[in-house]
């Protein structure tokens, strides 16, 4: 493929998946009022979350062990709530002390 | 309700670890560019202007088949299909600081982290937040996509396997803590997790794009679990009145 071609299709993703994300934030402003919407709303993001990280996080590693160990330290480290960087850090050390042990 | 507590500063706190887990991320998007014949300032236009791993994968591989302009399209339009649904979210979190123009210019980094930080906030987020958060992200994905590109064996494996969890990780320190407090956000946790399970190792589910089972999982819980577990009314007056 030439770059030109290239850089058209490039611009064609950015502007699909720009005007995805753009619409709603623009167009819908008023507050919504129903209870049962809300409530979605609210759930959405845990929900988006939780699908997004089961069961893909024991292939994130490129061993399925290491990065068992490196949820089961997260899961520790997020229950005695620590912050978000301090989870990610400590997750990532446990994959790497335990892919050298193993 | 402006929330006045969160500034420039606890934005960027926020974005730090995302930032990371981009870079390593990213870094093996570069990597497999390059491999598929795409040019290292192609493959970071591409990061600098889309900001979506799956959505660049996708069109990484069209581009590489010689696909059509059409082609490239929907299959962004079906993979990025779940930001409408955080837009729609995120519409709801905004506070009156963002008006027109910077609500057109904060479009451009609603990603699936971007979003879930700024969506588990208590309240309503400002702008000054908002664009805290996504400059390291932002510059943490072009970067690493640009360190792939041009030097793919700059890190050893062993690192980027270990900063393959990181984004992973994040996600559970944004969910465990609510999960302990509320019952309705348990359940929610549990029955995504579940659902995308089920549609991850069942056969027949193989046909659905990996976009829409994450989609499918979060609107089959969350409406289950909104008619199971409404917000009580003050949650829901901190979370819509401005």
């Amino acid at each position: 493929m030439d770059l030109a071609k290239m850089a058209l299709m490039i611009i064609v993703m950015a502007v699909v998946t720009y005007l995805i994300r753009m619409i709603p934030l623009v167009f819908f402003r008023k507050k919504i009022t129903s209870r049962y919407v809300k409530s979605l709303l609210y759930y959405i993001p845990y929900a988006v979350l939780s699908a997004m990280t089961f069961p893909y996080i024991f292939y994130s590693t490129g061993n399925v062990w290491t990065a068992v160990i490196g949820t089961a330290v997260a899961l520790i480290a997020a229950t005695c709530r620590q912050s978000l960087i301090v989870v990610a850090i400590l997750s990532c050390i446990a994959v790497l002390v335990f892919g050298f042990i193993i | 309700m402006k929330s006045t507590s969160l500034n420039f500063k606890n934005g960027i706190k926020d974005g730090l670890p995302i930032g990371l887990g981009y870079l390593s991320v990213s870094f093996a998007f570069g990597v497999q560019a390059v491999l598929l014949g795409v040019p290292a300032f192609m493959a970071v236009f591409m990061s600098m202007t889309n900001l979506t791993s799956a959505g660049q994968l996708a069109g990484l591989t069209i581009i590489a088949a010689l696909g059509t302009v059409l082609e490239i399209a929907v299959t962004q339009l079906v993979i990025n299909a779940r930001y409408f649904l955080m837009s729609l979210t995120l519409s709801q979190k905004l506070d009156d600081s963002f008006s027109m123009p910077h609500r057109l210019l904060c479009s451009a980094f609603v990603t699936d982290e971007i979003f879930a930080v700024a969506a588990a906030k208590d309240g309503l987020i400002n702008r000054r937040y908002f664009y805290g958060l996504v400059v390291l992200p932002y510059v943490g994905w072009a970067t690493g996509t640009l360190l792939g590109a041009t030097a793919g064996s700059i890190l050893p494996s062993f690192i980027t396997n270990a900063l393959g969890i990181a984004l992973y990780a994040m996600f559970i320190a944004i969910i465990v803590p609510p999960s302990i407090k509320e019952r309705g956000v348990l359940v929610a946790v549990a029955m995504g997790a579940v659902i995308s399970t089920i549609l991850y190792y069942v056969p027949i589910f193989t046909v659905i794009p990996s976009g829409f089972k994450i989609i499918i999982s979060a609107v089959v819980t969350a409406s289950i679990v909104a008619w199971l577990f409404p917000i009580k009314e003050k949650e829901e007056s901190d979370n819509g009145l401005s």
